[in-house]
């Protein structure tokens, strides 16, 4: 049993978004408030189940959204769409104003690179060590060089607090350990947006803290833009600038934390609050 | 029935020539099957009816035909296309050929048991396809098949005597030359078969081996 005795620094982060303006190479900082992420009537289903339904929401560049909902309401489903993990059966997708749904593939590949995944269940790659998993997509999709994507990877390891398991495989870190190293690997490519996809319902409850403490500290210092599932509903009002209520793959309500947790407009949400908080 | 040491001793020489064979037989095939297999496998996935259908033919066709028929076929058909082999070539490639229809769908297990959060995070990573099947999807899909890998090594192992049937002289086939000149067949035979548990039974160790340091 591991006990995930290295907490997280911190120290203001040293990768991801507030080193971007700095960066010539990270590409342009975006003025804050501008609009980042547009989804426009849109329709995803399985089979028959509409599990989205004539959607439209917007995300501004640096702010951070999250999706509340019961399960099976559509909110992991947003987070798969812009990953293009899914395809949706109507209506358009905009990152950064380029259109993601129809696009020709080199399109497609260049707006993947604004965005950035963490999954519920880790995903990393067993068969790479710590670092190589941190550096394996800086080197091939980025075009870094070894050295600089390895000084990168020490950087992000340090912020999450996991520096001296840099040579471990996967397997040999705890759930909690493994969701931080997901977490650095992500933000190795610099992505203007971050997806957060339950990141810590697989988690032990004692390895839950160590988790959304990093991801506080992520959202406080640096500009990037978030876009959370979750059932944390205390985190989510710490981090979120805006909360959506999701219900039968529609948003219900729409509103800034401090408003829609004491005193929501709608009765799904209260029902939903009440029975999670 | 009488044992003869003296039987033994005169079959040896032949005996290490057979060995040889049969050894070569094995490790070349086993290679030809493991690269091959892969081909076909990763052939099979490939988006397109045009390249599924006449491999996904032409392998289930291999694999439900005999492999003495088909070394027989090799070995007396293609000469009269202008097509000439030794016997040894043909009988290497055509065991090679029929297990990497086995191979195939081994690797295709293997492959589909990497789990789809893999496929998932290498698009979040945006790695190239190719990319994420050298990197992430192959080194975990053959990670898992190594052991029914082996298996058919050891398969191979005992479908190498049929390789007599086109005069290639391997283990068996030195046993019978030697048994039909001298008279002698307990000897011969109780060697090339002590042989046989031999070789699998190393085999199966350094399989073992192999599996425990990729395991890490």
């Amino acid at each position: 049993m591991s006990t995930d005795s290295t907490q997280p620094s911190t120290s203001p982060v040293p990768g991801a978004g507030a080193e971007k303006a700095a960066d010539p190479a990270a590409g342009t900082a975006r003025a804050a408030g501008s609009e980042l992420i547009r989804l426009e009537k849109v329709t995803k289903r399985f089979g028959t189940n509409t599990v989205l339904d004539d959607l439209d929401f917007s995300v501004d560049a640096g702010k951070h959204v999250t999706l509340i909902g019961p399960s099976g309401s559509g909110k992991t489903t947003i987070l798969r769409l812009l990953m293009t993990l899914l395809k949706p059966e109507e209506g358009t997708i905009t990152v950064d104003g380029e259109q993601l749904f129809p696009a020709p593939e080199k399109q497609v590949r260049e707006i993947r690179k604004k965005i950035g995944m963490v999954f519920q269940h880790f995903n990393l790659f067993p068969n790479m060590t710590v670092l190589r998993n941190i550096t394996e997509a800086p080197v091939t999709v980025l075009g870094l060089s070894k050295d600089e994507a390895e000084d990168r990877a020490r950087e992000l390891l340090e912020m999450v607090g996991l520096t001296e398991h840099i040579d471990k495989h996967p397997a040999q870190l705890s759930g909690g350990q493994q969701q931080r190293v997901a977490i650095a690997r992500a933000l190795a490519m610099r992505p203007q947006v971050l997806l957060l996809d339950e990141v810590t319902s697989a988690l032990d409850p004692e390895l839950v803290a160590g988790v959304l403490d990093v991801l506080r500290d992520i959202a406080r210092s640096t500009d990037i833009t978030m876009l959370c599932v979750t059932h944390e509903m205390n985190f989510a009002r710490d981090i979120s600038d805006r909360v959506l209520m999701f219900d039968q793959g529609r948003i219900i309500e729409s509103a800034p934390p401090e408003k829609l947790f004491s005193e929501p407009e709608h009765d799904r949400t209260r029902e939903f609050l009440s029975a999670v908080l | 029935m009488k044992w003869d040491w003296s039987a033994v001793s005169e079959f040896m020489p032949y005996f290490w020539d057979g060995l040889l064979v049969t050894l070569q037989i094995l490790v070349l095939g086993s290679l030809i099957s493991f690269v091959l297999g892969l081909v076909w496998a990763l052939l099979m996935r490939v988006p397109s009816r045009w390249v599924t259908w006449p491999v996904g033919g032409v392998t289930e066709f291999i694999r439900n035909t005999p492999l003495l028929v088909q070394l027989f076929f090799l070995f007396y058909v293609l000469p009269e296309w202008g097509v000439t082999f030794s016997a040894l070539t043909t009988g290497v490639v055509a065991i090679g050929l029929h297990y990497s229809t086995y191979t195939m769908q081994v690797y295709r297990a293997g492959i589909e048991a990497v789990p789809v959060g893999q496929w998932e995070a290498a698009t979040a990573l945006n790695l190239p396809l190719r990319r994420t099947w050298t990197a992430v999807i192959l080194p975990q899909a053959v990670r898992r098949v190594v052991p029914a890998l082996g298996n058919y090594v050891i398969s191979m192992l005992k479908d190498t005597p049929l390789l007599m049937a086109i005069t290639v002289l391997e283990m068996l086939g030195e046993a019978r030359l030697f048994s039909q000149q001298h008279f002698q067949f307990t000897e011969p035979l109780t060697v090339i078969g002590l042989a046989f548990i031999v070789i699998s039974y190393l085999a199966s160790l350094a399989l073992r081996a192999l599996e425990r340091r990729l395991v890490h």
